[in-house]
C-alpha cells in the first residue's frame, strides 16, 4: 500500500471538509438510537444495582412466609424452632377494608397493614412528620397515605374507623421501601399495630387477607438455603416463602425484561438510523465520483479509495455514537421521572461504563456496516471517469452479483441477529425479534419500491404538469423514496400501534361510562346482610343490578382425560389405572392452579361477559344419580389444569366434599368490571354452602354514591365497597403512565425518523436546486415549484403513513390479541390523526429543507451548480 | 463586473457575444435574460423593463418570450426527450404542448427519439432536444450559452446551422455567448467584451 494509514485518514478527513454539516445530520440519526440504548441499559443497570443494595429493605426481613389463611400449626412450630435458634419473628396482616374518618366525609376502600412489633426489620418507613413510625405500636395509632387524608378531607389527629375499632392518625407515609408509587392509586395504605387487629372484627368469613411472617435470621442461618430446604413443607401448607435473594432475583428479572423491551425500541431506532446513514452515504458517494476518479488517476488503488471512505464512515459512526452516549447518559436522568412510579427502589443514577462503551461500539459498528454497501460500490469507478463524464449514478452502480457486497450484506444481517440474540432472553426470542424487525423493515421497503414503480407509470398519465413532475420525482435517479418511506412508515407504525393498543385497552375498562352499567360494588356481604342492603338500595330508588354469591373452596382432587405430551404419559396412565383421583400429583410441584383458593359462584344462566366455547350449560337442575354436580370452567384454567369437558373435579368447600363434572368451558372477558369466575356451579350444588355476596348498583351522583357507601359501612362495618369509577380512574392513570414510558422510548424512533427524513431530503438537495433553477429559467414560477415539491412530499407522506398504518393495524392486533388477550377493534380516528401528522410532518420538513431552492436565483443555471 | 455596457439588439438579429474567460459574458447573458438583476442600469425586452418585474413575473416573461440553450444541455433526466421539450408549454398550461413538441423534435431531426431519456442520447442529440425545447414556446429571443462547448467540431457546426435555420424561419432573435471565434464569425453581429466593458461591436459586412 503506497498510501499509509495516516495519509488515508488525513485524506478522509479533508474529503469531508465541504460536507461536514450534512454529515453531522446523518451522524445524528445514529446518535438517537445509541442514546436510547445507552439510556435504557444504564438505567436498568442503575436499578439492578439499587435493588442489590436495598433488597433486604424491600423485603423488610431475611425471610418472609406468606399465606392466604392464618399460619397453620406446623408453620408456627417451624417458626418457634427458628426462634430458639436465635431468629426474631413478627407478623404482618394485609387486607382490604373500608375506612372512614370521624368528622370527615365519605369512605374509602383502603389496604390495611397490621404490623407486628419490630416490623420491618430492615429498611425505614419514612413518615411525615418524621420519626413517627416508632410511635405506631404505642397506642391504637394509624399511619396512612396522604392520598387518604385528601380523599376523606381529614387531617393528622383525626380518628380513623376500621370496622369496629378506632385509630388515631399520627402521621402520613413519605416512603415505604418496595412499594411502587402507583400502588396507592388502587387503595391508599393504612398501617396499624397488629395487636388491635382483632378489635376491628374485620377478618370474618370469606374475607381475603394475606398473613405474613417476617423473620430476621441469625448469621448462622442462610435464608436462601433455609427456604429451599423447606420448600416441600411450605408447598404442602400452601405457604409462599421468599428470601432476600428471591426478592432480588425476581425484581432483577422483571427490570431486565422491562429493559429488554424498551431496549428493543432503541434498537429499532438505531437500525433506522443505520438506513439513514446508508442512504446519505449513497447520495454522498454519487457526488464523490469525480474525486474518486481523480484519486484513481493520481495512482490510488481501488482498495485505498474504499479504505478511505470506510475510515470516513467509521469516523462518522464513532462521532455519532459518541454524541449518542452523551445524549443517552443525559436521558438516563430523565427516565426515572418517566418510569419511577413502577420501580420499587430509590434509584441512584451513575455513569454506567458497560452500557456506555457497548453503545459506543455498537453505534460505530452500525455506521460502518450500513456504509459498506454504498462505499464498496465505488470500486467500479474508473480513472477514465475524469475524462468522460458519465451519469454519476450509473458509474457507482454495482452489480447485484458483486461478491464483496453480498458478503457485506450478510455481515449486516448476521450482526443484527447477533445483537438481537444478545439482548433477548434466549436465542429463539432473539431470532423472532430479528425476524420481526426484518419483516417490518422489509415490508416498508417493499412498499416504497412499489411506489417508486407506480410513480413511473403514474407520471405517464395526463396530469397537470406540476403534479406529473412531482410524481415523477419519486422515481428519479438518486431518489430518496425508500429511506424516506422507511423512516416515515416506521414512525407511523410505532405511533399507530401505540394509539390502537391504548385505545383498545381504554375502551375495555370504560364500561362504567355506560349509563346502565354498575359503578358501585359491595363485597363480603354476609348472608344475613344481603337483604337489608338490598332494601337500602330500594329505599333510595337505586337498582340492585346483581347479587352474586361467592363460595371459597379448594381442589381436593381431579381426573384428566386430556391427552398429555408423551413424557408425562407414564405417570398419567399409572394414575388412570389406579383409578384414584390425583391432586396434580403427577408433577414434582403441584401447580398454582391446583393449590390456589378458588372463589367460585353459582348461577342459572350465562353472564353477558362470557361465552360457552365447548360443551353445554346445565342440562338438569340437580346432581346426577351419583351425586355429581355440573360445573363450567374458564378455558385458560382448563388448559392450566389439563382438563376437558367430561372430566371430574372434587372440591373441598369448608371441609365438605362436593363432586363435580365439567359440562362446559367458557371464554371470559376479564377486563370488564363484572363479577367473573374461573368456576361456576349449578345452583343446587352450592346454595346451602357458607357464602358471601357481591352486590352491584349504580349511583349516578358522586355525592349520593359517597353517602350510600358511608351509610352502608356504618351499618355493616365488615362490608367493603368499591367505587368502580375510582378503579377506572386508577387503571386509566396506570395505563397513562405505561404508555408515557413506551411513548418516551418511541420518541427516539420518531426523532430518528425525522432526522433520516431531513438528511434524505438534504442528500438530494443539490440535484433538486439545480433542477428547480433550470425550471425557473424555463419560466416556472415559485408557486409552480412549491406545488411540485408539495406533490412529491405529500405523496411520500401518504405512502409512508399508509404503509405504517397497515403495519400498525397488524402490530396492534398482535399486541392486543396475544399480549392482552382482548378483542381488537380498529379506531379510524386515531389512525387518521397519525396519518395526518405524518403527512404534515413530511410536507413541512420537505419544504423547509428545500428552502434553498427558493433562495437561488436562476443565474445559477448558467454558472453550473 | 460589468460597466458602461449599452446596446440594442434588433428583432430577428443573430448576435454573438465573445470575450475571454472572466470578461463578463455569462453575467451579461444572465442580466439580458432576467436571471439576475443589475445593480444599476436596466434591461428591456420588447420594451418591458425587467427591473420593474418581480422574480415570478420575469419567469413568466421567460416562459413566453425567451428560449435557452446551455453548454451542458440541462435536460431533466427523469423526462423523455418529448417531455423535456414540452416543459415550457406545460408550465404555461398550454394544451397544444404535445403536438407542438413532436413537431419541433421532427424539425431538429429527432422524430424517432421522442421517447428516449437524456442518458440514452448522444451529446449532439441532447443539445438538439435542448434547442427544440428553447423554440417550443416560439420565443422572441433565444439565449445560447456556449452551445457547442461540450460538443465535437462537426456536431457543433450542425448545431449552429440548426440555430441559424430557426433564426431565419421563425424570425427569432438569437444571442449566443461563446469564445469560439469560428462560431462567432457566423453571426450577423459580434459584441466583444473585455474586463466587463464592450471593446468591439461590429456588424458583419458593414
Amino acid at each position: 500500500m503506497s498510501l499509509r494509514w495516516r495519509t488515508l485518514t488525513a485524506l478522509a478527513w479533508r474529503d469531508t471538509r465541504t460536507t461536514r454539516r450534512r454529515l453531522v445530520l446523518s451522524m445524528s440519526s445514529i446518535a438517537i438510537g445509541v442514546a436510547a440504548l445507552v439510556a435504557v441499559d444504564s438505567y436498568s443497570a442503575d436499578v439492578v444495582r439499587s435493588i442489590h443494595v436495598q433488597a433486604r429493605g424491600l423485603l423488610g426481613a431475611d425471610l418472609s412466609v406468606t399465606a392466604h389463611h392464618p399460619l397453620p400449626a406446623p408453620a408456627l412450630a417451624m417458626l418457634d424452632t427458628l426462634r430458639t435458634r436465635g431468629a426474631k419473628e413478627t407478623r404482618v396482616t394485609t387486607f382490604s377494608s373500608m375506612a372512614l374518618v370521624s368528622g370527615g366525609k365519605g369512605t374509602r376502600l383502603v389496604q390495611v397493614r397490621a404490623m407486628g412489633a419490630g416490623a420491618p426489620y430492615y429498611g425505614v418507613i419514612e413518615t411525615s412528620p418524621t420519626d413517627k413510625w416508632k410511635e405506631l405500636q404505642s397506642a391504637p395509632n394509624a399511619i396512612v397515605d396522604s392520598a387518604l387524608l385528601i380523599a376523606l378531607d381529614a387531617k393528622i389527629g383525626d380518628t380513623l374507623s376500621l370496622g369496629y375499632a378506632r385509630f388515631s392518625i399520627i402521621a402520613t407515609l413519605r416512603n415505604v421501601p418496595g412499594d411502587v408509587g402507583i400502588a396507592a392509586a388502587l387503595g391508599p395504605r393504612v398501617y396499624i399495630p397488629d395487636r388491635y387487629l382483632a378489635e376491628t372484627k374485620l377478618l370474618g368469613f370469606g374475607s381475603r387477607a394475606d398473613y405474613e411472617s417476617l423473620v430476621k435470621l441469625p448469621a448462622t442461618i442462610d435464608a436462601d438455603v433455609f427456604a429451599k430446604s423447606h420448600r416441600e413443607l411450605f408447598d404442602s401448607l400452601q405457604l409462599r416463602a421468599k428470601s432476600v435473594a428471591d426478592t432480588e432475583r425476581s425484581l432483577t428479572r422483571s427490570i431486565e425484561q422491562l429493559g429488554r423491551f424498551l431496549g428493543l425500541v432503541g434498537l429499532i431506532a438505531l437500525l433506522l438510523g443505520g438506513t439513514g446513514v446508508a442512504s446519505a452515504l449513497r447520495a454522498y458517494m454519487a457526488e464523490k465520483i469525480d474525486t474518486i476518479a481523480v484519486l484513481r488517476c493520481l495512482g490510488a488503488s481501488a482498495a485505498q479509495v474504499v479504505w478511505m471512505f470506510i475510515i470516513e464512515a467509521a469516523g462518522l459512526g464513532f462521532a455519532g455514537a459518541l454524541m449518542g452516549v452523551v445524549l443517552g447518559v443525559a436521558a438516563q436522568l430523565v427516565l426515572p421521572h418517566v418510569l419511577g412510579t413502577f420501580i420499587p427502589v430509590d434509584v441512584v443514577p451513575q455513569l454506567e461504563l458497560i452500557p456506555a462503551l457497548s453503545g459506543l461500539a455498537l453505534g460505530t459498528w452500525v455506521g460502518i456496516l450500513f456504509a459498506l454497501g454504498p462505499v464498496l460500490g465505488v470500486r467500479n469507478v474508473a480513472p477514465l471517469q475524469v475524462l468522460r463524464r458519465d451519469d454519476s449514478a450509473s458509474a457507482a452502480r454495482s452489480a447485484w452479483r458483486d461478491p464483496l457486497r453480498i458478503v457485506a450484506a450478510l455481515v449486516l444481517v448476521a450482526s443484527v441477529v447477533a445483537v438481537c440474540i444478545a439482548r433477548a432472553d434466549s436465542a429463539i426470542v432473539g431470532l423472532w425479534m430479528s425476524a420481526g424487525i426484518t419483516a417490518a423493515i422489509g415490508a416498508t421497503w417493499f412498499a416504497a419500491m412499489l411506489c417508486a414503480r407506480a410513480a413511473r407509470r403514474l407520471a405517464q398519465l395526463p396530469w397537470r404538469f406540476v403534479v406529473r413532475h412531482g410524481i415523477a420525482n419519486l422515481d428519479r435517479p438518486g431518489n430518496q423514496t425508500r429511506p424516506v418511506v422507511l423512516a416515515l412508515g416506521f414512525g407511523a407504525f410505532l405511533l399507530g400501534t401505540l394509539a390502537l393498543v391504548q385505545g383498545n385497552l381504554l375502551r375495555q375498562i370504560a364500561s362504567t361510562a355506560d349509563a346502565s352499567a354498575a359503578n358501585l360494588a359491595f363485597f363480603d356481604v354476609q348472608t344475613d346482610q344481603a337483604a337489608p342492603l338490598d332494601s337500602m338500595f330500594s329505599a333510595r330508588s337505586l337498582p340492585s343490578l346483581s347479587r352474586t354469591p361467592i363460595v371459597p373452596m379448594r381442589i381436593a382432587g381431579y381426573t384428566s382425560r386430556k391427552p398429555k405430551p408423551p413424557e408425562r404419559r407414564a405417570t398419567d396412565s399409572a394414575r388412570a389405572t389406579g383409578g384414584e383421583e390425583s391432586r396434580g400429583g403427577d408433577r414434582a410441584r403441584p401447580s398454582w392452579a391446583v393449590r390456589r383458593e378458588y372463589r367460585s359462584s353459582y348461577r342459572d344462566s350465562v353472564a353477558s361477559s362470557e361465552k360457552i366455547i365447548a360443551g353445554k350449560w346445565w342440562s338438569t337442575p340437580g346432581p346426577d344419580a351419583d351425586g355429581v354436580f355440573e360445573i363450567s370452567v374458564e378455558q385458560s384454567l382448563a388448559e392450566e389444569l389439563g382438563v376437558i369437558v367430561g372430566d371430574t373435579i372434587t372440591w373441598d368447600v369448608q371441609g365438605v366434599r362436593i363432586r363435580s363434572r365439567i359440562t362446559s368451558l367458557r371464554e371470559v372477558q376479564w377486563a370488564r368490571f363484572e363479577p367473573n369466575f374461573f368456576v361456576v356451579f349449578q345452583p343446587a350444588a352450592l346454595r346451602e354452602a357458607p357464602q358471601s355476596f357481591v352486590l352491584l348498583t349504580r349511583v349516578n351522583d358522586d355525592g349520593a354514591r359517597a353517602t350510600l357507601q358511608r351509610d352502608a359501612v356504618l351499618r355493616f362495618p365488615n362490608v367493603s365497597t368499591i367505587d368502580l369509577s375510582l378503579i377506572e380512574n386508577a387503571v386509566g392513570k396506570i395505563l397513562a403512565r405505561v404508555s408515557l414510558a413506551v411513548r418516551f422510548m418511541a420518541l427516539f424512533s420518531v426523532v430518528t425518523g425525522i432526522l433520516v427524513l431531513v438528511s434524505a431530503v438534504a442528500a438530494s438537495r443539490r440535484q433538486r436546486v439545480r433542477e428547480s433553477v433550470l425550471l425557473k429559467t424555463l419560466g416556472a414560477t415559485r408557486a409552480q415549484i412549491v406545488r411540485m415539491l408539495f406533490t412529491e412530499y405529500a405523496l411520500l407522506g401518504a405512502i409512508g403513513s399508509v404503509a405504517g398504518i397497515l403495519l400498525a393495524v397488524g402490530g396492534g392486533w398482535a399486541a392486543v390479541h396475544f399480549i392482552f388477550k382482548a378483542p381488537f377493534t380498529v379506531s379510524p380516528l386515531a389512525l387518521t390523526v397519525v396519518a395526518a401528522l405524518t403527512m404534515l410532518l413530511t410536507i413541512v420538513t420537505g419544504l423547509f429543507a428545500a428552502r434553498d431552492v427558493f433562495a437561488e436565483t436562476p443565474m445559477a443555471a448558467l454558472r453550473e451548480v | 463586473m460589468l460597466r458602461d455596457v449599452s446596446f440594442t439588439i434588433a428583432d430577428g438579429d443573430f448576435v454573438a457575444i465573445v470575450g475571454p474567460s472572466g470578461s463578463g459574458k455569462t453575467t451579461l447573458l444572465g442580466l439580458l435574460a432576467g436571471l439576475d438583476t443589475p445593480s444599476a442600469g436596466s434591461v428591456l425586452i420588447d420594451d418591458v423593463n425587467l427591473a420593474t418585474l418581480s422574480e415570478d413575473a420575469r419567469a413568466r416573461l421567460r416562459g413566453e418570450k425567451v428560449g435557452f440553450v446551455f453548454q451542458s444541455f440541462q435536460l431533466i433526466p427523469t423526462l423523455t426527450a418529448l417531455e423535456n421539450v414540452r416543459v415550457p408549454l406545460d408550465l404555461r398550461g398550454d394544451d397544444s404542448a404535445g403536438s407542438r413538441a413532436s413537431e419541433l423534435l421532427a424539425r431538429v431531426g429527432l422524430a424517432d427519439r421522442t421517447h428516449h431519456y437524456p442518458v440514452r442520447l448522444s451529446g449532439g442529440e441532447q443539445q438538439r432536444v435542448a434547442i427544440a425545447r428553447a423554440f417550443v414556446n416560439s420565443p422572441r429571443v433565444l439565449f445560447a450559452d456556449e452551445p457547442t462547448g461540450n460538443l465535437d467540431h462537426d456536431t457543433g457546426v450542425r448545431i449552429v446551422e440548426l440555430l441559424e435555420q430557426l433564426n431565419r424561419d421563425a424570425k427569432t432573435t438569437v444571442i449566443i455567448v461563446t469564445h469560439d471565434l469560428e462560431l462567432a464569425a457566423r453571426a450577423h453581429r459580434m459584441i466583444r467584451l473585455s474586463d466587463g466593458a464592450v471593446v468591439e461591436d461590429r456588424v458583419r459586412g458593414a
